[in-house]
């Protein structure tokens, strides 16, 4: 049953509800129609999620992210990496989001964390409900880090807050200079960009700086670290980052 | 297709509602959508019938609205329709414009029985 949204659905493969498939209709027929007023926005719903696991993760010191990117912009391999710097120090676990099947929480698996893999099916992208059971499922433990790699997609995961208290959107510079102004909404919701496979910028066609110069243009607030995942180059900085909000999480 | 988790959630206010105001069928449901809330009416529309049969609102009709969208200038204060998110001031040309109404995506009202 479900503790968070009182929804009566099994904790694990619950992304979606559909509670009863079947209505049964009676025959009514011969009732008149009436009007019923209703007025609730629908795209606020996911919104009263969000703040519930934004108040559970304040409550038992879970930091948490949310990846977004497009598809194979180097989230998982990030992550693989992330987790094998700081997992002998900190409490790590992860959500991974895909249509189809398990490979990614397989690779974090084999990287020695817990991982959950949420197949969202038709859906595009993570929602606030779905993250509340998964986080559950997987017994998050108080103080760690949570990792979510959304479904690859810069379009609609911007428009569906988790509760993370940071939005990272991953752009590798084998995508073009100027996805921050074809994707302004994911840029724009984003407070921080990775700037990933910076290995391969001699053999591209990538303005970094140009691409920096769009980037703020949509999201003046947004802060930017170039690197190379599977390289290593700049890594640090991301790793001293997040070892900075870890310990002020600590601290608060 | 996020249109169809928009849709899902539709069709579980809609029997929260039936419990609610106590009715059985719904015949019609008139949505809002906001230029500025990224949902296409077409995309809903196709998916709609898909998404209701067999629930209570099996053979609605979906009436579509499209409420404009508004925003006010982050520098000069002043207000302007806005065709797309990220425009600038088309008073002092400032690149931000915060969006004030628009951006989301309502159920009105319902027709019942
Ligand atoms: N050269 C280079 N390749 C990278 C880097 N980071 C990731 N890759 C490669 O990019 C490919 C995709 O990486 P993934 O980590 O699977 O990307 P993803 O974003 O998780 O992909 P999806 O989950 O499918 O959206 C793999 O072949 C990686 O080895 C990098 O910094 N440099
Ligand atoms: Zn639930
Ligand atoms: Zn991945
Ligand atoms: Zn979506
Ligand atoms: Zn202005």
């Amino acid at each position: 049953m479900c503790g968070i949204c009182g929804c009566g659905q099994p904790e694990q493969n619950h992304a979606q509800h559909s509670h009863h498939g079947h209505e049964h209709h009676h025959h009514d027929e011969h009732e008149t129609e009436r009007l019923v007023r209703v007025e609730q926005d629908l795209l606020s719903k996911n919104n009263r999620y969000a703040e519930q696991n934004r108040a559970y993760f304040q409550r038992h010191g879970i930091f948490v992210l949310n990846l977004v990117s497009s598809p194979g912009a180097g989230k998982t391999t990030l992550l693989v990496e992330t987790i094998k710097a700081l997992k002998n120090d900190y409490r790590i676990a992860v959500i991974e989001g895909d249509q189809q099947t398990e490979h990614d929480a397989d690779r974090i698996r084999a990287s020695g964390v817990p991982a959950l893999q949420i197949n969202t099916g038709r859906a595009c992208h993570l929602d606030a409900h779905g993250i509340g059971h998964a986080v559950k499922a997987l017994n998050v433990e108080d103080n760690s880090l949570l990792a979510i790699e959304n479904v690859g997609n810069l379009v609609c995961p911007s428009s569906f807050d988790l509760g993370e208290a940071h939005k990272v959107v991953v752009l590798s510079v084998t995508e073009g200079d100027d996805k921050p102004l074809k994707y302004p909404d994911m840029f724009h919701a984003a407070d921080l960009m990775l700037l990933n496979k910076i290995d391969l910028l001699p053999y591209v066609d990538f303005d970094v700086e140009r691409c920096l110069a769009y980037a703020k243009q949509v999201n003046p607030d947004i802060q930017v670290m170039p690197l190379s995942a599977t390289r290593g180059e700049n890594f640090a900085v991301w790793i001293d980052w997040l070892k900075h909000n870890l310990s002020v999480k600590d601290a608060a | 297709m996020h249109e169809i988790s928009l849709l899902e959630e539709m069709r579980e206010i809609l029997q929260q509602q039936a419990r609610r105001q106590h009715f059985s069928r719904v015949r019609q449901v008139t949505l809002d959508i906001g230029k500025l809330s990224c949902v296409e009416p077409e995309a809903l529309r196709f998916a709609f019938d898909v998404v209701m049969k067999d629930t209570l609102a099996e053979d609605a009709v979906l009436v579509i609205s499209v409420s404009e969208g508004i925003g006010v200038c982050q520098n000069c204060n002043k207000r302007m329709s806005l065709e797309s998110l990220h425009e600038p001031c088309r008073h002092c040309a400032h690149p931000f414009v915060n969006v004030i109404e628009g951006a989301d995506m309502k159920i009105k009202d319902l027709l019942v029985v």
